[in-house]
């Protein structure tokens, strides 16, 4: 019998996520939480760290309108989740102002004088580079996942007891 | 004093004993058979090869890969340790362990050419259950092409001009049978005139779904030593990993229950089931073992930092990823 398979993704307006059957230790070694549910729950590009390993970093954010403008001293990568999310790029006339020991993203105050870049439309699945020393900024039409490949840094929130099973 | 050892007989089945230490390796056509000084240990074949791909694959890995609760390595990256018991509670107790160490280019051109000589023609022990066939049975050719294969690693990011290619039909990569539904659609880029090399973007999910392999993570993009390695996972995650350091999962699609073991005893610790956009983390004092029942799309995060190493060498290293 030939069978059709059905891959099971999620989105963060439904998601159905899993948990911990614990025999022995602490629940929270495995600091277990779900990109969707935390996108969910925070403000717009709030980012959210949903793992770390040193100063390394996964992060969950919720897109949606128009974001700040960021830019950081090293590459970043970004993932939508579940739905569509523009992201434009700005080759900035100025980065003088980056410092090149200080890791992870930061937020400008506006919009910098630059050269546009461009755009990607990501779509589910779809992964961006968000370059280093480059301007970045993100639009959604309505709340989307996006995940962050990332550094401990400014836009970094840890809320660890709000999103894990404890 | 009578002799346990398995009459193993090669001249009728055509492979080749591998000796190595105190160790012996031989194998007829349905097992395994470990000979060390204490005694013999046993595995199916089948079984066997498939943890031995990994373990070759991933040059010993983060930790330690058991091939089972008892016989694995344990990797000090630069020389290894193999062992029988070593990390099993009722061996270490009842003084049956046995270890011994090996420079790892030694311990690894014996381990290959055993996986060599070992895998026949048409078994691939990279692969899913039921993309393959069997190890049974005497020496039949061999599979070079298989358990040669090299994970694709890039060095900042999957597609980039210079860096590792995408997968696709023409690079030989076809959609696996359990992904027949995942959209293949690649990014919209519209970069201005002069950005066009700058800019970047590709489908993660469709790449994934293009791999051959099975619980073998490849590296997609490079954050400093933040290494993304997605994987696609199904039946059953032939090692159990011992974590030396924290390692993260992020699940993609589909779901993956990890049965979770003590690192040293192997006591039973916790069952996780993993499900779309979950994410887990693996304490360093742990060893875990995957179950997918479906072929499932997983991204594993590592930290590839000299860091790490120095912190294991000192016993510095954190035991969880977040403590809260």
């Amino acid at each position: 019998m030939s069978v059709e398979y059905k891959t099971t993704f999620a989105s963060i307006d439904n998601f159905n996520k899993g948990g911990v059957q614990m025999i022995a230790g602490n629940i929270k070694d495995y600091v277990f939480s779900n990109v969707y549910e935390v996108a969910s729950k925070y403000a717009p590009y709030e980012r959210v760290v949903v793992a770390k390993n040193l100063v390394y970093t996964i992060e969950s954010c919720k897109a949606e309108g128009e974001s700040p403008w960021y830019t950081c001293s090293h590459d970043e990568f970004a993932i939508a989740f579940d739905y569509d999310i523009e992201v434009h790029y700005i080759k900035m006339d100025d980065t003088s102002f980056i410092d090149d020991e200080k890791d992870g993203s930061f937020r400008l105050d506006d919009k910098p004088a630059g050269q546009y870049m461009g755009k990607i439309t990501l779509s589910r699945g779809h992964q961006a580079l968000l370059p280093e020393k480059t301007a970045y900024s993100f639009k959604s039409a309505k709340p989307a996942t996006l995940v962050f490949q990332a550094i401990l840094g400014d836009e970094s929130n840890e809320k660890w007891p709000e999103i894990c099973l404890t | 004093m009578t002799d346990l050892t398995a009459a193993v007989n090669n001249e009728q089945t055509g492979y080749q004993d591998f000796p190595v230490g105190s160790f012996n390796f031989r194998r007829d056509e349905y097992f395994a058979y470990i000979d060390y000084p204490d005694g013999e240990y046993v595995m199916p074949i089948d079984a066997y090869l498939k943890a031995l791909m990994r373990d070759v694959a991933w040059g010993f890995f983060y930790g330690t890969v058991n091939f089972d609760s008892v016989f694995g390595t344990m990797n000090h990256y630069g020389n290894v340790d193999l062992f029988i018991g070593s990390h099993n509670e009722e061996y270490i107790n009842n003084d049956k362990d046995f270890m011994e160490n090996f420079p790892s280019e030694e311990l690894m051109e014996v381990f290959q050419a055993m996986l060599a000589d070992w895998t026949i023609e048409g078994f691939d022990p990279f692969a899913a259950p039921q993309e393959t066939g069997t190890a049974w049975g005497p020496k039949n050719g061999n599979n070079d092409e298989a358990i040669s294969r090299k994970r694709q690693v890039a060095q900042r990011m999957i597609g980039i001009p210079g860096d590792t290619e995408i997968r696709s039909d023409e690079t030989g990569y076809t959609v696996n049978r359990h992904f027949q539904d995942v959209d293949q659609s690649q990014p919209v880029v519209e970069a201005e005139p002069g950005f066009e090399d700058q800019i970047h973007g590709f489908n993660l999910w469709a790449h994934l779904s293009r791999s051959v392999e099975t619980w073998n993570p490849s590296i997609v993009s490079v954050c400093k030593q933040s290494l993304l390695c997605p994987t696609s996972e199904e039946f059953i995650l032939p090692v159990e990993h011992g974590n030396d350091r924290v390692e993260w999962f992020v699940q993609v699609s589909d779901e993956i229950i990890w049965e979770i073991k003590d690192g040293k005893s192997s006591k039973p610790r916790a069952s996780l089931v993993m499900r779309a956009g979950d994410v887990a983390c693996m304490p360093a004092d742990i060893r875990h073992q995957g179950f997918s029942p479906k072929r499932s799309m997983l991204v594993v995060w590592e930290n590839g930092s000299p860091e790490i190493l120095e912190k294991i060498k000192n016993g510095t290293v954190p035991r969880v990823g977040v403590e809260f």
